[in-house]
């Protein structure tokens, strides 16, 4: 996996069926919690699926993760927060939903099956500059939610880096570590 | 009397029309180089003035991004948010 690259009329990415399924997972997560905010937690019994479920719970603002995506704007006005909520949330979860439901449509327009079962498959995403966009804001929402999940600081790496590789927070940290490479190619690419 | 309570003293105006700013602030996920990108490619900034900002908000947790009325600030936060910066708004503090 090289990351985005420069292409002459864009970039270019080539994901094997795992990764684009992986992302594509992610995305879609993060589309429903987007969308259905009342969504109760699963009670998955599998950690490392646990961990990468981020669709609920989300009574609002108290799942962190969508604080953190739709953040406080007035810190010491509690009224005008509430306001500049009221009149803008909507739009954004529509706006984030929507790029990471554009990602879904590219990844299975560049050839990913609905149900992924070939082994060895490999596709080529190619983007415009215009169309990496919603890619970068999404990749960012999704490395957000993750990152708030695992509990994520500022210089943590060695924390990260000591856990043993079978715990699944080790895992998913690595997802993370991988959507940060796949946004930093990518702004490179389009730069 | 009303007539003139309507007209605003000069100072007034000037404090009307630039009371606000926008802040963004640390967070521990966005790249330096996403949040440089953000700056540049939102406010038109020019790279060097996106970096000066960028750093300023990694070393000092947070960075005056924009200054304007309420309403452009607003704006301005919301488009951040669309972006994942965590940002707010504040008036200008004299």
């Amino acid at each position: 996996m090289d990351g985005f690259q420069r292409t002459r009329n864009g970039v270019v990415a080539t994901f094997s069926g795992f990764e684009a399924d992986l992302l594509r997972s992610l995305a879609s997560q993060l589309v429903e919690l987007l969308r259905n905010e009342m969504a109760v937690p699963r009670g998955n019994d599998d950690p490392l699926e646990e961990l990468l479920d981020f669709t609920g719970p989300t009574n609002e603002p108290e799942d962190p993760v969508l604080a953190r995506l739709f953040p406080t704007a007035y810190r010491d006005d509690e009224e005008s927060a509430g306001e500049f909520r009221r009149f803008t949330e909507g739009s954004l979860r529509d706006g984030k939903a929507r790029n990471a439901a554009l990602i879904i449509d590219a990844l299975e327009q560049a050839g990913l099956p609905p149900e992924l079962t070939e082994e060895g498959l490999v596709i080529d995403v190619e983007l415009s500059a215009d169309d990496a966009m919603p890619w970068l804001k999404s990749f960012t929402d999704m490395r957000l939610a993750l990152a708030t999940r695992l509990g994520v600081e500022e210089d943590d790496d060695e924390y990260w880096a000591a856990l043993p590789e079978d715990d699944p927070r080790a895992q998913v940290h690595h997802i993370y570590g991988w959507l940060g490479f796949l946004q930093e190619t990518l702004i490179e690419a389009v730069s | 009397m009303p007539v003139e309570m309507d007209q605003p003293e000069v100072e007034d105006l000037t404090f009307l029309d630039r009371p606000w700013q926008t802040v963004v602030w640390n967070d521990p996920v966005n790249l330096m180089s996403y949040v440089t990108f953000v700056f540049q490619q939102y406010f038109g900034y020019s790279r060097k003035k996106a970096e000066k900002l960028m750093l300023q908000v990694h070393n000092e947790g947070r960075s005056i991004v924009a200054t304007g009325s309420r309403e452009e600030m607003e704006r301005d936060v919301q488009a951040m948010h669309e972006y994942g910066l965590w940002a707010t708004l504040e008036r200008v503090q004299d």
